[in-house]
């Protein structure tokens, strides 16, 4: 196959950034969209010309690394599939493509397509854990956790902190990303007793990162490549109302959280 | 001088040395383990673990890592589960069967008491995961599901979905997120390192390069961890992430960490084939598929017919022929080679004719479509997704890929190295495996090191070494910042014309030949001629472009590239040295009339340490002998 490529070239952070026509010839159906960036860079280097950064590092849909809007969607047209998954198969020959990086405020492009995503750890430190400290922990089975809540929960953590929920969304919300951990960890007898404390220091963290506010559009979930689902979204603003409204709220809060 | 390979194994019976050592640990007062830095380098489920716990124990901690995040580390990507002597499903499990297992299936070359702890702390790990709310399947009860995962009699394999690695390491960088917040633990993302600092006898710290600003920095610290990971990438391709690489523990070699059985690797039998010259990864195909999965090629070398076309008496179910009372679910390194045999007998298939098909036909008449979709449907569609190929109706296509290494730096029953104050945990040590991982292994022993056998064993060392004292600024670190930050430029002057990547494939292709599944003299002198070559090679003709002081992958990969070349000719030469068949290393010459591994306990049953004594120089070997007491070395047999 040949194809066209746009890419988004930015030698650094705050400095202005272009689209780079590059003609590629030879790419093989078989070949993952990354395999063909890897022979871009190739030829780019045997030109003497810098190769396109970009993140990766599993290539299995699973590490969260892999970050780039093809053609206008976060991690590309095939649904479920992070970029790293998609095959050149989905293509056609003589086909044009651009390749950009997240967008958001609360994402600064490092260099070209890599990205700052820190904010979604600053989220997590926040608030998304369960305090307990190695070794303090009673018998795996002491405590029966229902199958069902098991499963939604799994259902949540399977977010693989990609951030394309955030590139999706016209408001560059991380409302998806933090409603996972908070349905994640709320939902089992473990993360109880902490879930209100935790609810409002991640979303707290959350808009101090700058990340927008959420208006119902769900682009996240049709860009999440593990296809987490928004009623995870609502469940949160229910339990940040109940949490705010809480007596404990103020005090808790002020002792400081973790 | 050769190096002194103390073990530092306790006294007393077996099953009560761990609990004897944690007593006979000095203790550092709580109100002085504020006074003691430790660096930590890697967060993966080794690394993290071990962090947030020195964190929560009062120790000041910094934790570095190349990735973003500490969520991206390499073990987020393991699927099958993880083991635990908990014996829930009543079905005859203990710690001493777990230890029994992995001492055997190591094949006799482990140190019986780290495995020992390891079956030990097992049991906590579940506690401590399920604590954390990692969210392990679970039966309608509500209580923990397991399964029985390579081929082990007992189900002891604890899971969440086929995301375990995923789910353990979220665990563990929650922990870990956790004291960043509260200010124990300081992350340092995007910083990888460059080398240790060794002053006096002792691991004073390390040198780092911002990857983002290229700033190279020094970090002093009482004691060094390195949570580092594997180096199946000296393959180039493998199952593990594209960065995963041998830096971190290659640099501590050179500057006094022995290298344990660097030629002890595993290749993991069931990976989906490479399909194009631009591959640039193997991915892997869990192996609970060959629970229900049959191994078969055709009968005839040569046989081109699409695989239904193909009779059953034209089928040669050669697991199932060769190990009867085992079949299709015979340990990792015997399907791996039996693979190979077939292809290398012309009878392989698909493209290039490496793969065997693994068929779920009979499985599905027997038990129906829906029950092999609810049991493996997030592997058929990845299937699916990367070949195009649909396994419900034709068969899957397999093939071995290098997937761990058993190998790594020598460590001791506390898990330190030979440079004193530098400790290794997790997949970058050599570990608990022996010449063979058991499934569901890897997993254990990282969360085994970093929660429940570091945290206390480092504090033994502290109490008595007391403070380094050597600042980030003394002439020990200035020299060895230099000599990084020499190194770096001197990358990026090479005047060459080839990739980083371009030789990263020309070594791993040589590995592969004559230094994978199935190794023999010849070969490894060959691969021993040509590793030097390609080095030298690289020096002249790499082509780094760009500058050092910004985010440049070229420049990580080339660095890595680099090490691994150096690396390469250890693992060859211990292979060569090791004139036996034992577990993932197969020495053509010893094998037995059947083909099965030749075990030689008399010349072997030992650690083999190699000792860097500078560039150009030979290595120097010194062994660390192995005693039996519990498990007697046997043949395995898998008949
Ligand atoms: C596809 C796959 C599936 C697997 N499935 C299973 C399974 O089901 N069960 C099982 O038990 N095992 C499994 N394994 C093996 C297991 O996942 C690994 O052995 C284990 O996760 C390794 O953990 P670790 O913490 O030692 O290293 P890693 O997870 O590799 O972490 C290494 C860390 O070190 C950092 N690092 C490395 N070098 C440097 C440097 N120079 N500077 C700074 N940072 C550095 C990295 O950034 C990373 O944070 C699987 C492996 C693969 C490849
Ligand atoms: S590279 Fe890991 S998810 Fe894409």
């Amino acid at each position: 196959m040949n194809l066209t490529l746009h890419v988004w070239r930015q030698e650094g952070p705050g400095v202005p950034g272009r689209m780079e026509r590059h003609e590629v010839a030879g790419v093989s159906p078989d070949m993952s969209f990354l395999e063909m960036m890897d022979l871009v860079n190739e030829r780019l280097v045997r030109e003497g010309k810098e190769p396109v950064a970009f993140e990766h590092d599993c290539r299995e849909g699973i590490c969260g690394c892999c970050s780039m809007v093809v053609n206008g969607a976060a991690h590309g047209p095939k649904k479920a599939t992070t970029v790293c998954q998609l095959h050149m198969r989905t293509f056609k020959d003589g086909d044009t493509i651009t390749v950009e990086p997240w967008r958001a405020a609360a994402f600064p492009v490092v260099r070209d397509l890599v990205v700052d995503r820190s904010a979604l750890d600053r989220v997590i430190a926040a608030g998304g854990f369960v305090s307990v400290n190695t070794g303090s922990a009673p018998d795996g089975n002491a405590i029966p956790v229902p199958k069902e809540a098991a499963d939604v929960s799994m259902d949540a953590a399977a977010c693989i902190g990609c951030g394309a929920c955030v590139a999706a969304c016209p408001n560059a919300s991380a409302m998806l990303f933090t409603a996972a951990k908070v349905a994640h960890l709320n939902r089992l007898p473990q993360g109880v007793p902490e879930a209100a404390r935790r609810v409002r220091a991640m979303v707290e963290q959350m808009d101090a990162e700058g990340f927008g506010a959420c208006t119902n559009h769900y682009e996240c979930m049709e860009a999440c490549p593990k296809e987490i689902p928004v009623r995870f979204i609502a469940e949160m603003n229910r339990a940040w109302t109940k949490a705010s409204l809480s007596a404990e709220s103020a005090a808790a809060d002020k002792a400081g959280f973790g | 001088m050769a190096l002194r390979l103390d073990s530092k194994v306790p006294s007393g019976p077996m099953d009560r040395k761990w609990e004897k050592h944690k007593f006979d640990l000095k203790l550092v007062n709580p109100a002085n383990k504020r006074k003691f830095r430790v660096i930590v380098v890697g967060s993966g489920l080794a690394g993290a673990s071990a962090a947030a716990t020195l964190a929560e124990l009062g120790y000041l901690v910094d934790c570095f890592t190349f990735h973003d995040s500490a969520r991206r580390a390499h073990s987020i990507a393991a699927q099958g589960g993880i083991n635990a002597a908990k014996n829930y499903q009543n079905d005859g499990d203990s710690v001493h069967r777990l230890f029994y297992d992995t001492v055997k299936g190591g094949d006799f070359r482990a140190r019986e008491a780290n495995v020992h702890r390891l079956a030990e702390v097992s049991t906590a790990i579940i506690d401590q995961c399920v604590a954390q709310g990692v969210p392990f399947a679970r039966e309608y009860g509500g209580g923990l599901a397991n399964r029985s995962f390579g081929g082990a009699q007992v189900s002891r394999t604890f899971y969440a979905r086929g995301q375990t690695g995923q789910q353990l390491l979220l665990g563990a960088y929650q922990a870990l997120q956790r004291q960043v917040g509260a200010g124990k633990v300081t992350m340092h993302t995007r910083s990888e390192m460059l080398d240790v600092v060794v002053e006096g006898g002792r691991a004073r710290g390390i040198v780092t390069r911002d990857l983002v600003t290229g700033k190279i920095e020094s970090w002093a610290a009482d004691a060094v961890v390195l949570g580092t990971g594997g180096y199946s990438n000296v393959f180039f391709l493998s199952t593990n992430a594209k960065a995963c690489n041998v830096t971190a523990t290659w640099r501590a070699h050179r500057r006094g960490a022995g290298f344990a059985n660097p030629c002890f690797t595993q290749i993991h039998p069931t990976s989906i084939p490479v399909s194009n010259e631009h591959a640039s990864k193997t991915t892997l195909m869990s192996e609970s598929l060959r629970n229900d999965g049959r191994v078969w090629v055709p009968l005839k070398a040569g046989d081109r017919r699409a695989p239904d076309d193909v009779p059953d008496h034209e089928r040669d179910y050669y697991l199932e022929r060769r190990y009867p009372s085992f079949g299709n679910l015979v340990p990792r390194d015997v399907a791996s080679r039996a693979a190979k045999i077939v292809c290398d007998e012309g009878r392989g298939v698909g493209p290039g004719g490496r793969g065997v098909y693994l068929d779920f036909r009979d499985a599905i008449q027997r038990v129906g479509k829906d029950t092999i979709r609810q049991r493996y449907g997030n592997l058929f569609d990845m299937y699916a997704n990367i070949t195009g190929e649909d396994p419900y109706a034709v068969p899957m296509r397999i093939y071995p890929a290098p997937h761990y290494t058993m190998g790594g730096l020598w460590v001791d029953y506390d898990l330190m190295s030979t440079v004193p104050g530098l400790f290794v945990v997790g997949e970058a040590n050599f570990s608990d495996h022996g010449a063979n991982r058991l499934g569901a292994s890897a997993l254990m022993q990282g969360l085994a090191d970093g929660y429940f056998v570091l945290p206390y064993t480092i504090g033994g060392y502290l109490a008595g070494a007391g403070t380094s004292g050597l600042k980030a600024d003394a002439p020990a670190f200035l020299s060895v910042a230099k000599e990084c930050a020499e190194r770096t430029k001197r990358l990026l002057a090479v005047p060459g014309t080839r990739s980083p990547d371009s030789f990263h494939i020309e070594l791993g292709k040589v590995m592969w030949d004559e230094c994978g599944m199935a190794r023999n003299r010849t070969g490894l002198e060959r691969a021993l001629k040509k590793i030097p070559e390609i080095r030298e090679a690289f020096w002249k003709d790499v082509r780094v472009l760009g500058t050092g002081d910004r985010l440049n992958q070229n420049l990580e990969k080339a660095g890595r590239v680099a090490d691994f070349l150096e690396f390469a000719e250890v693992m060859v030469l211990d292979a060569l040295t090791r004139e036996e068949s034992c577990g993932g290393h197969f020495r053509e010459e010893h094998q037995t009339s059947e083909g099965e591994a030749l075990r030689n306990d008399k010349d072997f049953q030992h650690v083999a340490v190699w000792e860097w004594k500078g560039d150009g120089k030979a290595p120097e070997l010194t062994k660390e002998p192995l005693a039996f007491e519990v498990v007697h070395p046997s043949t395995r047999s898998y008949k």
